[in-house]
């Protein structure tokens, strides 16, 4: 058992943007919410899972939108609202929040209602990465129940999907209703059992986040290359270094689509990378030839800080590191690249895993 | 030919450029009132000024107003007003603040119903007697600047200017800054931005009017501009209500002067000034800018700006014995009358350098009870916070040329970690007024183009188009425009997949 304390917020923001792949919103915003909030209600716990009881039920809450519109209308309590409200559709009290998703700033939400509420949080989450859709968590992966969800907004809206016949159903539902509610909703799942958490999640994944946010941090102070120190904490390498040349984005059905181009600088100089992105980036080729695929994580950093970017902050000239981890196991199971692989995003490519 | 004057927080510079020919410069301090500084360091280029040349522009850089909120001086009481209810209420406006600089300005926060969602619905319509009640508040309280800023206001401006229209109904004598004139979306950032803005426009109204009180005093009939962040100018009386443009134009001129006078286009720059080292990269002659959002004195805010790296070490940094400490005080301008070695009474770095041998200005005969062993520890120090800053800007650890600018650079040895060089071109100490007469015009274009209609690339071609034209109609030689900004940002959630394109040119002044 550990605590979040307001210190640890920075480190966890900086942790989960290079989890975030890309998306999950601007870490930064969450930081500050959870930050008042803590100052407000006080630390909240962080249960490992095998801390759990058997008659321990744990709501899975997170952010629900899109990660340009949560930095202009920032969420208010929007994930206690929805915890409330499934509590009260389903009879269950809640024992513990978890994260749906430790990248972004999905990673800072359980947060917000745990200290409102003064229950603990798990240490672990539903993808060990971050992923636009609701039905991309390894939780319903691996039998998890989807359903009765509840939504709600910042002006007292709330909604209940009580059945649903897939995930991926819940997912076009409740993001047809978040549009209505503009696009900063959040949702509260049917409480899971402690054996749901530990066969279903991806664990230990908010102490990863601190501990590369720390690395960072410390990096920076002593002058040390905070790159290296990212790849000394968590198993991955360097893709490509360079300089961000060209940026296409669309916006279609509520997602930030897009490809960013860098062209190559130190000993990528005559390479150049294109990123394919969906909120998250999903593929990377370096002339061409495929790098990393998802589930596989792709993180943009500055080069000097390695300040995490995110999709949506992408902008022409900017100095940038790609670095590349493999998925957590649970994705790369033939179950999870069903739901998670390259071709359930539209890419007519199979998963290699990427090559450290 | 063309006058570049730069503010700073100890010396007042000018320069008289012909061309690219400098034909006169002067350093004289700086006053408590600015005007007087300016007007001594006009009067002393336009002496050298050859016979039957005429003057056709002042250009003015300064770091005035970053110093009013670095030190928390001069600044009005101002107000910040979120259009926002019922939504966005958990982080308040002045969030992340440092304590001391929300204090100085009043910490006067209002959140009134309005803005607007995503895809242009009002979050709620704008109650008109709420923001009527917020503003008598705010006049009771002595506020004097009011930043307005609506959620999703850069999609849909209407709700802030319609509070803005109603705040001015009130009170004629409040100065109202909107976020959408300032920055992007982002609301925290923006507002920031905004309210900083609205602290410093009493400021910046009294000093602006001052300086072109003075300029017309000598009977320079010409226009004056202001130096921006980015480079470009703007003229006096834009800059008059948008002081917060000119915040980070300090480093921004100093880099430029330097790329200027020294003829290195890529390398790191080092101004080593009274208070403070600002360091920055050079790119192609232009300051390398910051990929992540920028502080300004502890605040966030989404501008462009030159990445710059700043430590509080300066030629008026005030040394203390037992236990060793350089800065982050300073006498800043008051050097020439404190400075030890100038007959004061406050041992500075300044002395240190005499001392150590590095400089020789003032009476060194009046710094006889300071040990050589003491100045050289003291130095050295100096020296390894200098090879910090150069080493926090680059970007591989090849060594890079090192370009030495400012007053201050007495400070630093001839040889420094990580450089493959030091320069310190000729005339470095008027790098900053330098760049503020070589500064460029530009144009900006913002559109929203819907990409069902035309591809994004005739989009952006005509923009970019629009923009050249824009530069070259503002007074830019067509041979020297050049893009140097283009922003995309998708509207969300519109069936016609509409961008909103910004495009940004610059260009010299032709014709000087």
């Amino acid at each position: 058992m550990w605590e979040v304390t307001e210190q640890d917020l920075e480190s966890i923001a900086i942790g989960a943007g290079i989890l975030g792949t890309g998306g999950g919103g601007n870490p930064y915003v969450g930081m500050l919410r959870a930050r008042q909030m803590i100052r407000e209600f006080g630390p909240v716990k962080v249960l490992s899972s095998d801390e759990l009881d058997s008659d321990d039920r744990i709501v899975c809450v997170g952010g629900i939108g899109a990660p340009t519109v949560g930095i202009e209308k920032m969420r208010d309590k929007q994930a206690y609202y929805a915890m409330r409200a499934i509590e009260d559709y389903t009879g269950l009290k809640a024992t513990a929040l978890v994260s749906n998703e430790i990248g972004g700033s999905n990673s800072l939400e359980p947060l917000i209602p745990a200290a409102i509420s003064g229950l603990p949080v798990v240490d672990a989450d539903g993808m060990g990465r971050a992923f636009p859709q609701y039905h991309l968590k390894t939780f319903f992966v691996y039998g998890a129940p989807y359903a009765p969800l509840a939504l709600a907004d910042e002006k007292g809206n709330t909604m209940v999907i009580p059945e649903a016949i897939s995930a991926h159903w819940v997912e076009r539902m409740a993001r047809a209703v978040t549009i209505q509610m503009g696009c900063v909703a959040c949702y509260a799942t049917t409480p899971m059992n402690a054996e749901q958490i530990r066969n279903t999640a991806v664990l230990d994944s908010l102490t990863l986040t601190k501990d590369l946010g720390d690395a960072v941090k410390r990096a920076r102070e002593q002058h040390k290359d905070p790159i290296e120190a990212i790849l000394g904490t968590h198993a991955g390498k360097v893709l490509f270094q360079g300089k961000i040349v060209d940026l296409e984005r669309r916006t279609t059905q509520g997602f930030a689509r897009g490809k960013v181009t860098i062209e190559g600088m130190g000993r990528h100089i005559a390479d150049h990378m294109e990123i394919e992105f969906q909120n998250e980036n999903l593929i990377a080729s370096i002339n061409g030839n495929l790098v990393c695929i998802v589930p596989d994580l792709i993180c943009i950093v500055d080069t000097e800080r390695a300040e995490p970017i995110t999709t949506e902050l992408l902008r022409y000239g900017f100095r940038v590191t790609v670095l590349g981890f493999p998925a957590p196991d649970l994705w790369t199971t033939p179950e999870g690249l069903a739901v998670a692989g390259p071709r359930a995003f539209g890419y007519g490519v199979d998963y290699t895993p990427i090559v450290i | 030919m063309r006058i570049g004057i730069d503010v700073g927080g100890t010396n007042t510079d000018a320069v008289l450029l012909d061309g690219d020919v400098l034909v006169a410069q002067t350093k004289q301090p700086t006053t408590a009132d600015v005007t007087s500084g300016i007007l001594s360091a006009l009067k002393a280029v336009l002496n050298n000024k050859p016979d039957g040349a005429s003057v056709e522009a002042v250009m003015l850089g300064t770091t005035h107003f970053t110093n009013a909120l670095l030190e928390h001086k001069q600044l009005s009481q101002a107000a910040t007003l979120r259009l926002c209810l019922p939504a966005t209420t958990l982080l308040p406006p002045l969030t992340d603040w440092p304590d001391e600089l929300r204090t100085a300005i009043g910490g006067h926060a209002y959140l009134v119903h309005g803005g607007h969602e995503f895809d242009g619905r009002e979050i709620s319509p704008l109650d008109e007697e709420e923001i009527r009640q917020a503003a008598r508040d705010m006049i009771n309280k002595g506020v004097r600047g009011v930043a307005v800023s609506g959620v999703f206001s850069p999609v849909d401006t209407s709700h802030e200017e319609r509070a803005g229209a109603i705040i001015r109904e009130e009170s004629s004598d409040l100065n109202v800054t909107l976020s959408s004139e300032i920055g992007r979306v982002g609301i925290l950032e923006r507002e920031n931005a905004a309210t900083l803005n609205a602290c410093l426009v009493d400021v910046a109204e009294r000093t602006i009017n001052a300086i072109r009180n003075a300029i017309s005093s000598l009977g320079l009939d010409v226009p004056l501009f202001l130096s921006q962040n980015d480079g470009t100018l703007m003229d006096a009386e834009f800059a008059a209500s948008y002081p917060v443009f000119t915040i980070a134009s300090g480093p921004t001129n100093s880099m430029r002067g330097a790329a200027f006078l020294s003829g290195v286009l890529d390398g790191i720059v080092v101004d080593i000034g009274g208070t403070s080292t600002d360091g920055g990269a050079l790119v192609s002659g232009f300051p390398r800018e910051a990929s992540v959002a920028v502080n300004v004195a502890g605040v966030r805010t989404n501008f462009r700006m030159p990445d710059v790296f700043s430590i509080a070490l300066g030629g008026g940094s005030i040394v203390q014995r037992d236990p060793l400490q350089i800065g982050p005080a300073s006498v800043g301008y008051r050097l020439v009358e404190e400075g030890l070695v100038f007959g004061g009474n406050v041992l500075t770095t300044t002395d240190m350098a005499v001392v150590a041998g590095l400089a020789d200005i003032g009476n060194s005969g009046l710094l006889g009870g300071v040990g050589k062993s003491f100045a050289e520890d003291v130095i050295s120090e100096i020296q390894t916070r200098i090879e910090d800053v150069v080493d926090q800007l680059k970007l591989s650890a090849a060594p890079v040329p090192v370009i030495l600018v400012g007053g201050g650079n007495i400070l630093a040895k001839d040889s420094l970690a990580g450089a493959s060089d030091v320069l310190r071109p000729e005339h470095a100490g008027v790098a900053n007024a330098i760049g503020a007469a070589i500064a460029q015009v530009g144009g900006q274009v913002e559109k929203v183009y819907s990409l069902s209609d035309v591809s994004r690339e005739e989009a952006l071609a005509s923009a970019r188009q629009e923009a050249t034209d824009k530069t070259v109609g503002a007074g830019a030689d067509p041979s020297t425009v050049e893009i140097v900004e283009v922003e995309e940002v998708p509207l969300a959630y519109l069936p016609s997949n509409a961008v909103r394109v910004r495009i940004k040119a610059v260009g010299n002044l032709a014709n000087l």
